[in-house]
């Protein structure tokens, strides 16, 4: 078998587009190919991607692989396993890296354990050693509180990426690359779970993980009915609602307002904490924030390590004069 | 006949602990066990329990725990037989220290459970509260080649199919898949229950099988490492953080708003 080389990016192109998540994974994947001297192709999986190829080039691909099949129309995950590894035995890559999206974070480490390989899991970073060609992978472990760095001993090498740690690079439509017609053989058997009812409970308005000012509210908070003035608050600056597991656990909040690592990973502008303590687990999913406001009474919670201002006092009193304040100056 | 369930559960330094207890030992790239903190179950492993209980209240059901470590608190272990699970099963060697390499880990268990035989149903958690790792009910799954439901926060059996809400970023989805099956569960679960004090005496009249690597009969092949850990830290965080003051704490909250403005934010 040839030796192992290159970088495999396992794509996600919902809807026939280039997610942006594949977008950051192919500039963190750049990045290691340049270093390694070597290619930077993507796996792509659905019916129709002509257009998430073209993006994918533009974004920095050097090779896209189409992998097509009707089955593949939409997210099933034994069928869509079965595809990736069939692409990755077949390309036989040295590293492949996964954006850790909700189905990226399903199909990493079961792609890794058909392979018989390590996977790194969750990562900020990755860098390739071009002496070794080894890539090292940081990731937080135990809630947050400390950072590992990894390297996988088998090859292919795997890592899944935290979404919204890259940023993508911008598009270059002149940007040339190679694009392969990659059709697979499936068998609708292979699928052994079926999803037989979505149920959505998007919130109104902005939402969470696109918003540009999140207000949180956590376990200080007392109870539910604070996340009404929480919500008056983000609207008038018109940005999203989130909470605290605390919060979320007390069922004072729905599970997808949580923020954290096993939450969503936020990266707004502006993140304005109410009654949050600032616990690792609930920081590894807004250190991403350009800004953090932390509004707290006890004046060594951990969230005044993490925040740009900080108001330590009763948080009903401060937040009630904030949201006032905010709403005669945006009338302005 | 009963539907057999096993769960695993992993024993951890207890999250909850003061971050100032929170050491490394960089040169054994490991975290200190805190001397006068005990160890609990990892958090979603008790939802995981509380899972399989739902279970057994719903239908007749035998409950197996598994675990794999290299030292266990018999009496912290024991906490999910107290909750009202039937047996519990411990995979103890020193080779099994609290490892980084979810392949390992996952080979072990994946070897009890064969040992075990006839499961219907594996419940774990998402992932350990100490590597985060997220990776061991997806790969136990692959190695016995079961349909596998990830991040449950409802678990039913009806028949011979598991159904399970699982968590979505918008919501949650219903799936199906027959048994037998792996389902990893959430903290959406909600709160396990409490240990009764009929089921804290049932426990501690039990006695755990114990199990060393030799007993799992495993090829060696498979527990070679899959990943290197090069090194450990505490990250360093260098937040400058400007504390606004007032005259009151309503002033405060309107000077922070003024700022937020001055400096571009609102």
């Amino acid at each position: 078998m040839a030796k192992e080389t290159g970088i495999l990016v396992i794509g996600e192109a919902p809807g026939g587009e280039l997610s942006l998540t594949s977008q950051e994974v192919l500039a963190a994947g750049r990045q290691v190919a340049d270093s390694l001297r070597q290619e930077l192709a993507i796996g792509l999986f659905g019916d129709t991607l002509d257009a998430a190829s073209r993006q994918a080039i533009a974004h920095g691909a050097d090779k896209v692989y189409s992998v097509t099949h009707p089955s593949l129309a939409a997210f099933q995950v034994e069928l869509y396993l079965s595809a990736m590894e069939t692409l990755c035995r077949e390309v036989n890559p040295g590293i492949v890296l996964i954006g850790r999206t909700n189905e990226g974070r399903e199909v990493a480490p079961r792609l890794a354990f058909r392979l018989g390989v390590g996977l790194a899991q969750d990562c900020l970073e990755v860098a390739a050693d071009s002496a070794t060609g080894k890539l090292l992978a940081n990731r937080p472990v135990y809630g947050g509180n400390a950072v590992a760095v990894l390297s996988c001993n088998y090859t292919p090498q795997i890592a899944a990426i935290r979404p919204k740690v890259y940023e993508p690079s911008e598009p270059d439509a002149s940007r040339q690359g190679e694009a392969v017609s990659f059709p697979v053989d499936l068998d609708a058997s292979m699928a052994r779970s079926q999803v037989i009812e979505v149920v959505r409970e998007a919130a109104e308005g902005v939402k969470l993980e696109d918003a540009g000012i999140v207000v949180a509210g956590g376990r200080g908070l007392g109870g539910p009915e604070p996340f009404a003035d929480l919500e008056e608050l983000a609207k008038l600056l018109g940005g999203a609602v989130g909470a605290s597991r605390a919060a979320v656990d007390s069922g004072w909040a729905p599970a997808n307002y949580q923020v954290g690592l096993t939450g969503k990973t936020i990266t707004p502008d502006l993140y304005i904490t109410v009654a949050i303590s600032g616990a690792s687990q609930h920081m590894a999913g807004c250190s991403g924030a350009k800004a953090i406001v932390a509004i707290n009474k006890d004046a060594d919670a951990n969230i005044f390590k993490e925040a740009r201002y900080g108001v330590v006092g009763d948080w009903a009193k401060v937040l009630t004069a904030l949201t006032e304040t905010v709403r005669e100056l945006t009338q302005d | 006949m009963p539907i057999k369930i096993a769960v695993f559960a992993k024993q951890v330094i207890d999250p909850e602990m003061p971050m100032a207890a929170f050491q490394i030992d960089s040169a054994a790239q490991r975290v200190v066990t805190p001397p006068n903190i005990p160890p609990v179950v990892n958090g979603f492993d008790e939802n995981a329990v509380e899972a399989a209980l739902q279970i057994k209240d719903a239908q007749e059901a035998n409950v197996t725990v598994i675990s794999a470590g290299s030292s266990f608190a018999l009496d912290v272990m024991k906490k999910p037989l107290s909750m009202g699970a039937d047996e519990l099963v411990l995979l103890q060697d020193d080779a099994f220290q609290n490892t980084v390499d979810s392949f390992f880990t996952a080979q072990l268990l994946a070897a009890a459970v064969r040992k075990l035989e006839g499961f219907d149903l594996i419940i774990c958690g998402r992932q350990a509260s100490d590597w985060d790792n997220a990776q061991v009910p997806l790969g136990v799954a692959e190695l016995l080649g079961l349909s596998c439901i990830a991040l449950g926060k409802k678990v039913e059996v009806k028949g011979d199919t598991v159904l399970v809400e699982r968590l979505i970023p918008d919501g949650y989805e219903v799936v199906e898949a027959p048994l037998p099956a792996l389902v990893s569960v959430s903290n959406e679960l909600g709160q396990p229950r409490y240990p009764t004090l009929r089921g804290i005496m049932a426990a501690t009249r039990k006695r755990p099988t114990i199990w060393s690597l030799a007993d799992l009969a495993l090829d060696t092949g498979l527990l070679e490492p899959r990943v290197t850990l090069h090194e450990l830290f505490v990250p360093v965080r260098n937040a400058e953080c400007e504390i606004i003051e007032g005259d009151d704490e309503a002033d405060a909250g309107r000077k922070l708003a003024l700022r937020l403005r001055e400096d571009k934010f609102i």
